[in-house]
């Protein structure tokens, strides 16, 4: 999965989180729950779907890591699974 | 049609699941039904055959009519079911004390306390005491328009405040809680599980809120009429935002008696099917208090307004590192503030601290939750 494919598929389990949200004005390194309406029920939501999609399993410690677009793009892809 | 909340007065039928003939079991979904807190699938309460639908899609009829006749096993066929009545229902006092007082019931002007909103006689009461010229009670403002969700909502959140700031005696406590233990728990058990199996802080508040309403049970009640009615059950109104504006309070049914990991799957469930609008009639109709938390929003503390007939309402703040003292020392520590807003008829301001201190007490030991 390239890096545009990735994003793509992160902005597509936000966009069923916040389906309100305009996510093409989406800034990539401003923290997501500062652009988003995201609870933490729906932050439990996009965990449980970037492991059961994605295959990646974020623990909560690194939550941080994943707070902007861009780093949740770069935790998954250092972490996806058959990534050489 | 069920009365899912004392804000609701009609609901338009949208589809039916089932036809005559049909076998249903308690418990099944068997209609969906429109209202101003949108769609809700409508649950049956006994087993049986359907006989007959008595309201056809499209249709929008006041709370309390019949929607279809259910014949139930081993019971013969029933005769033909009377006219369906548009008229407020009201008990025989009300409309005795409505015709010595003047009171016209037949307007729809005059708001039900009772039971699926039966007008009581203290209700006829209030009414006839309003003086001459006063604006009529919210329960029939003017109409929203049909299609604007956003506007009726609005409508019916506005009504049942009103109401609520009108005839509740609110009173107001709070308390600020050391959240030290709890989170360091919290994270602790959250290393070891699938993330589907996490915990979020806001269920441990949940739990801590039910299990404390065990030792203050006069605050899991309805008001009926001129007195309170202690629930034996603790349904948890979860206070819920929709991301299209406004907000729902469905039930956590027995929040009390559930184990944290399946109040969790519960309480997740719950809130999913709240913003996609699959709620049941059961979950708008049960809750016995209410839990808000804006917390999520950066605030310090939510007071909030009971949902009538309940007779409380618990508020959560943003947790927050703050200074505390411990062992005579200054440290940093998350704490959240709890806030409780009750009904001054029903409790006073001692057993609403020890429900508070409860609450507390059970946050700094979350392996009873």
């Amino acid at each position: 999965m390239t890096r545009p494919e990735l994003q793509e598929a992160i902005l597509k389990i936000l966009g069923g989180i916040a389906p309100e949200a305009d996510l093409t004005r989406l800034k990539p390194q401003v923290p997501l729950r500062d652009q988003l309406d995201i609870d933490s029920m729906d932050l439990l939501n996009f965990m449980i779907e970037i492991d059961r999609r994605l295959h990646v399993n974020v623990p909560e410690i690194d939550y941080p890591k994943i707070a902007t677009l861009d780093g949740c793009v770069d935790y998954v892809a250092a972490r996806l699974p058959g990534r050489g | 049609m069920p009365q899912l909340g004392a804000d609701m007065t009609a609901g338009r039928l949208v589809e039916w699941y089932k036809k005559p003939g049909d076998a249903v079991q308690r418990g099944d979904i068997i209609a969906e039904v429109d209202t101003d807190k949108g769609a809700i699938e409508i649950e049956v309460f006994s087993s049986g055959v359907i006989e007959r639908i008595l309201v056809q899609p499209g249709e929008k009829v006041p709370v309390g009519t019949p929607l279809a006749l259910i014949r139930e096993s081993g019971e013969p066929a029933p005769a033909a079911p009377a006219p369906t009545s548009t008229r407020p229902r009201a008990s025989p006092a009300a409309r005795k004390a409505a015709a010595a007082l003047g009171v016209d019931l037949e307007k729809g002007l005059v708001p039900g306390t009772g039971p699926e909103g039966t007008i009581t006689r203290a209700d006829v009461e209030r009414a006839a005491a309003l003086p001459a010229g006063s604006p009529p009670p919210p329960a029939a403002p003017a109409a929203a328009p049909e299609g604007d969700r956003q506007a009726r909502m609005r409508q019916a959140i506005a009504a049942a405040m009103t109401r609520s700031k009108r005839e509740i005696p609110h009173f107001y406590l709070s308390t600020t809680i050391d959240l030290h233990t709890a989170v360091t728990w919290l994270a602790a058990q959250n290393a070891e599980r699938p993330v589907a199996d996490r915990l979020i802080l806001g269920v441990l508040f949940l739990k801590a809120v039910a299990l404390a309403l065990r030792d203050v049970p006069e605050l899991n009640a309805r008001w009926e009429g001129e007195r309170a009615v202690t629930s034996d059950r603790i349904h948890l109104g979860v206070a819920t935002f929709l991301r299209e504006g406004g907000l729902v309070a469905p039930a956590l049914h027995d929040a009390d008696r559930q184990p944290l990991d399946e109040l969790m799957r519960t309480f997740r469930d719950l809130v999913n099917r709240a913003r996609s609008g699959a709620l049941r009639s059961s979950e708008l109709a049960d809750p016995t208090i209410t839990v808000t938390s804006l917390g999520e929003r950066g605030v310090d503390a939510v007071f909030g307004v009971i949902y009538p007939p309940q007779v409380a309402i618990v508020g959560f703040g943003t947790v927050v590192e703050r200074p505390w003292v411990v062992d005579q020392a200054v440290v940093a520590r998350l704490q959240v503030t709890a806030t409780l807003a009750a009904d001054h008829r029903v409790t006073d301001g001692h057993r609403g601290g020890l429900f508070l201190s409860a609450v507390a007490t059970l946050l700094q030991q979350p392996e009873r939750l």
